[in-house]
């Protein structure tokens, strides 16, 4: 019993991942299209797209090798474990020693590895100009990820999400500027590697702009299936993520009594919302950045992280 | 806990006042800059209405609401009209790569910050940082003025300096009134002999790029 009860808690936050990851990427198109005065996709769309994708066979270019077939797989698997990891409606669950940011950092960068990878596989044109941006745009917000990383771990003393979440939690943080830069710079950082709009546009097939649709266009069938789940569940993992460092509230934590799990799911489901219809809002009023600005863009990132991190020793001294 | 209230709510104003400085560093269209500029005056207004708030110091409030009236409204307005007038406000500058200023800049933050731990470290934490943040104000203004070629970008570089300063100032307790006034007023004068002298650049030159001065004394060939 006291073994059984934990992992069936922690399974039901990987699998609430999985099952979330649809409804939310539905739910952020749903957003966009009435701000924009269309009736938009229903919400379950998403699913219904997987399930057809599934259905079909699946079309292989002729030179693809086994690399081109193994990266779905890869990918998918990545990406799942890492949002699988982050604390979505408790902290402290069985596997929470190994949610570690630097952990889950490895994971989505190994994810994004054999992704571009996979779009070089081919060797059509398409995938090597997504792979090439994919991997520039990476170069630059991965180590933004990592400084504010760094900032979290200075001021909660661990870069364990759930050490992190209940520090955040408590009352002994205050308003810090550091902790503003550092969220400022982690939403910078979660757009760019999302593809959300001002780096890349999600829902164009125009050659000159997209970056992650460019390395799976060679994709069909449950191969493309899975590369779109990924980057679902890539999109709830940094939502996740984001709520559980800058608004832990709801929190619960593993001992608790199957009620405080339930107002954690509530709580985790209005925050999921909340962030769905921000980032809906933010892609309607904002425009596409050119490819060449977007160093800059993400740029400022790393600079707010390294900001961030300084001024967090000029207020060491209280 | 109340005074850890108070120095939060100053260390995020004062830290604001340096990411508003970034953000000046970062746009490259005068209109943009022209609004961060008026963005950073509002900041400063916060921050020393805060100041005044919390050292009881009631000609704080009127420091503040000279920041807040000529830096924030009425230099903003006038820089408008300028870039209007002149025609350049779809000019884009390109002096330095963004990031290689923004990497400079992180280093002038660090700089000031080293050296405010170093030369005061059994100060008032407050004043202490107040002093490291405006210090930082102070010297990205320094960054913006020698980055950019543009005269009127030159100008805002300037007056976000001088906003430096009047935060280092309302963090040491006893400046008083008068000093703050006569810098105000010599910053609005400094602001309309530079304006005036944009329009004598332009009629010389044809332009309010420095870089024609330059090539004027001889320097590029």
């Amino acid at each position: 019993m006291d073994l059984i009860q934990p992992l069936i808690v922690q399974g039901a936050q990987m699998f609430l991942a999985l099952a979330l990851a649809p409804a939310l990427i539905g739910f952020v198109r749903k957003v966009k299209a009435q701000l924009l005065r269309r009736r938009g996709p229903p919400i379950l769309q998403p699913y219904r797209d997987l399930i057809r994708l599934l259905r079909k066979d699946v079309v292989l270019a002729d030179n693809a090798s086994w690399l081109f077939r193994a990266a779905p797989y890869m990918v998918f698997a990545g990406t799942w474990v890492a949002a699988a990891l982050v604390p979505t409606f408790a902290s402290g669950l069985m596997f929470s020693w190994s949610a570690d940011l630097v952990a889950i950092i490895a994971l989505l960068g190994s994810a994004r590895f054999f992704l571009a990878l996979a779009g070089l596989d081919v060797g059509t044109s398409f995938g090597g100009i997504g792979s090439s941006r994919e991997v520039m745009i990476a170069s630059l917000a991965e180590p933004a990820l990592i400084v504010i990383v760094f900032t979290m771990a200075l001021l909660a003393g661990s870069t364990q999400l759930s050490t992190i979440a209940s520090f955040m939690a408590s009352n002994d943080v205050g308003i810090r500027i550091s902790l503003g830069m550092a969220l400022i710079a982690l939403l910078i950082v979660a757009l760019a590697e999302n593809a959300r709009i001002p780096v890349d546009n999600p829902a164009t097939h125009l050659e000159l702009t997209m970056v992650h649709e460019a390395m799976v266009l060679e994709y069909s069938g449950r191969h493309l299936a899975l590369m779109e789940f990924a980057a679902w569940l890539q999109l709830l993992l940094y939502l996740s993520l984001i709520g559980c460092m800058f608004a832990p509230w709801g929190l619960t934590t593993a001992s608790t009594n199957p009620g405080g799990y339930l107002v954690g799911l509530a709580a985790y489901i209005l925050k999921l919302i909340a962030g769905g219809m921000v980032l809906g809002l933010f892609e309607v009023v904002i425009a596409k950045m050119r490819v060449f600005r977007v160093p800059e863009f993400v740029g400022v990132a790393l600079m707010l992280a390294l900001l961030a991190t300084l001024l967090r020793y000029v207020s060491s001294s209280q | 806990m109340r005074h850890d209230l108070f120095f939060d709510v100053a260390h995020l104003l004062a830290g604001g006042l340096v990411l508003m400085s970034f953000l000046m560093l970062y746009q490259d269209r005068l209109y943009a800059l022209i609004n961060v500029f008026a963005g950073h005056a509002i900041v400063l207004t916060l921050s020393v209405a805060w100041q005044a708030y919390v050292q009881d110091a009631p000609h704080l409030y009127v420091t503040a609401f000279i920041a807040l009236g000529f830096k924030a409204i009425i230099i903003p307005i006038a820089l408008h009209r300028i870039v209007e007038r002149l025609g350049i406000h779809r000019e884009i500058e390109t002096v330095l790569n963004i990031g290689l200023t923004m990497l400079g800049g992180i280093g002038l933050v660090a700089l000031s910050v080293v050296v405010m731990l170093r030369v005061a470290p059994g100060g008032d934490p407050l004043a202490r940082e107040d002093l490291a943040f405006a210090l930082s104000v102070v010297l990205l203004g320094l960054l913006m003025m020698v980055s950019r070629r543009n005269a009127v970008s030159q100008v805002i570089g300037f007056m976000s300096l001088e906003n430096g300063l009047i935060l280092a100032a309302t963090g040491a307790k006893g400046m008083p009134l008068v000093v703050e006034i006569s810098v105000a007023f010599s910053v609005l004068i400094a602001f309309i002999v530079i304006g005036i002298f944009l329009f004598r650049i332009r009629e010389r030159f044809d332009t309010v790029d420095i870089q024609a001065l330059d090539s004027f004394r001889g320097e590029i060939e």
